[in-house]
């Protein structure tokens, strides 16, 4: 993978500037190479990785496993597009195994996600069946620990 | 009671580690952005923990061998015949010992008698000259110099050795400058050691964090040195492991005998927990360091560049994970740098004083900490430099 991606992905906060100096290229052409990416869509966007908790955040959240019948043309796709062009789904993943589509949703509580799943979701044609996962807790997003992840801790001074 | 006279003259005149001085400094404060240390800024990775967690879970904290568990030295017999492309026998040519310090400590116990002098290079990790001392032995420093980029030259080796020499002691990339040496000086060094009939000790323990693609050649790998060298490594630095305190010495059967009389007695053996985790870092090898290695190089590139921008010269050191700028365009001592930029601006670097009076005039600044907080402190360090800096 490019270098610049890979920084970015794993923080998108950096300045253009300190990751000039990291990759020892020229600042423009860091911004160059940044909204190259943004344009042809390999950057998707930017966010924060929140502790739902700690920042009040009530909302729930499901995995719903969601089995569809494939088309002749275009397989999945089309459906699975179809299904992520709802603001409710976070994300949307073909899988192996079992069940075709890994949909993320967010709601406000169990019953605006349970009404999405039932009004919205499972009449779509095309979709055979869903099964709702509501998610209890986080511990793990985007790779970041919740808590901030240990307790470890580094003498300030060591030869 | 008077103490003085209880205490052997040898650790009475032994100097305290400049960096416990400035260690006291810095304890117990909370809002200091600190590139004062001397490891990684991440945990053990996680799978290595993990298999201590389960071999406690089974039990598994009796004593080992005095040489250490036969499943470590074999893997650790492969890894280095990977590394340094030299192969020792896990039976007869390998001890696991308690971190590369005891490793050179009994090494320097095993070979020397009272009066021999042993060669190795300033500024260094601390604990060269007092292990060589604890041992009888007399240290003689060679200096290495900026312009060299820290490098040891052959020729000032060569000057330094006499009759009574008998070790070099070498370690590359070094603490706390970050200076690698070129194969082209190793090798005359391997000649010069040959030639006089001196045995090396090569301190291996960052020759894992190599940057800008370079490959790493140890002095072993050259002709006529493995039956004249202790190898010594560890896995404090690459596989983040200082806490556990792991390291092992490689060398010839009788050497590595005679190490092992002294490690029966004083150590008996490394800690089967720190074994255990040896075990799983070295079944997963590069994969446990290499993407930290990368960060590392981005870290090290940002830092040489801002250290620069600022007026403070600092060579690209090829490894570690040390720079080590000149500040001597401040006008003042390494310590007073030190000090005066902690009580400022609340971040910590190592004098190089603490390092030998050869590290007079740089400080030691640590990489191995989030870029972040790299940015934040050289932005500091900036605004230091700005307000101390006499005006032309």
């Amino acid at each position: 993978m490019d270098p610049l991606i890979e920084l970015l992905r794993n923080n998108s906060n950096r300045s253009p500037k300190e990751i000039a100096l990291s990759l020892g290229v020229a600042e423009s052409e860091i911004a160059a190479r940044i909204a190259a990416a943004e344009a042809d869509g390999t950057i998707l966007g930017y966010s924060a990785v929140v502790d739902r908790l700690k920042a009040g955040d009530r909302r729930v959240t499901a995995l719903i496993e969601v089995r569809i019948s494939p088309e002749r043309d275009g397989g999945f796709d089309r459906l699975a597009r179809r299904i992520s062009k709802f603001d409710q789904v976070r994300d949307c993943f073909l899988m192996s195994g079992g069940y075709d589509l890994a949909v993320i949703v967010e709601g406000k509580d169990l019953l605006d996600v349970a009404t999405f799943v039932s009004e919205k979701l499972s009449t779509l044609g095309g979709v055979l069946s869903t099964a709702t996962r509501f998610e209890l807790k986080a511990y793990k997003e985007n790779g970041f620990l919740a808590n901030g992840g240990g307790d470890e801790e580094r003498l300030p001074v060591s030869p | 009671m008077e103490y003085d006279n209880k205490i052997s003259n040898i650790i009475r005149d032994l100097p305290r580690s400049g960096i416990r001085d400035f260690f006291e400094l810095v304890i117990g404060r909370t809002d200091v952005i600190s590139l004062g240390v001397g490891e990684p800024d991440k945990p053990t990775p996680w799978p290595i923990r993990e298999a201590v967690i389960r071999s406690l879970e089974k039990g598994q904290t009796s004593y080992t061998s005095n040489l250490g568990l036969e499943s470590l030295r074999i893997a650790i017999s492969e890894y280095v015949t990977k590394q340094f492309r030299t192969t020792y026998d896990p039976k007869t040519e390998i001890l696991v010992t308690v971190g590369v310090s005891e490793a050179l400590d009994i090494a320097f116990r095993a070979v020397l008698n009272p009066g021999d002098e042993v060669i190795y290079h300033e500024p260094c990790y601390v604990s060269y000259s007092p292990s060589i001392k604890m041992a009888y032995g007399v240290p003689v420093v060679v200096q290495t110099r900026e312009e060299n980029e820290f490098a040891l030259m052959a020729a000032d080796v060569e000057a330094a050795i006499t009759p009574k020499t008998k070790v070099i002691a070498l370690n590359f990339p070094t603490n706390p400058t970050g200076g690698i040496m070129p194969h082209e000086e190793l090798a005359k060094i391997a000649a010069l050691a040959v030639k006089h009939d001196l045995l090396v000790f090569t301190d291996e323990i960052y020759c894992e964090l190599l940057y800008d693609g370079r490959q790493h050649k140890s002095i072993v790998e050259f002709p006529g040195m493995r039956e004249r060298t202790i190898l010594l490594h560890g896995f404090s630095k690459a596989f983040a492991m200082t806490g556990w305190r792991l390291g092992y010495a490689c060398a010839p059967a009788p050497l590595r005998e005679a190490m092992m009389k002294i490690h029966q007695y004083c150590m008996l053996c490394a800690p089967i927990m720190s074994q255990m985790a040896g075990l799983e870092a070295l079944k997963m090898g590069a994969s446990a360091y290499e993407e930290m290695r990368q960060s590392y190089e981005q870290r090290r590139n940002l830092i040489v560049s801002r250290l620069n921008g600022m007026g403070l010269h600092c060579f690209n050191p090829g490894g570690a994970f040390y720079v080590f700028p000149d500040i001597r365009s401040t006008g003042l001592t390494s310590k007073e740098f030190a000090i005066q930029l902690l009580e400022k601006k609340c971040v910590a670097v190592v004098p190089g004083s603490a390092f030998s009076s050869a590290g007079e005039g740089f400080v030691r600044c640590c990489y191995a900490t989030a870029p972040d907080l790299i940015a934040k402190a050289m932005d500091l360090m900036e605004e230091f430099v700005n307000e101390v800096r006499p005006a032309k």
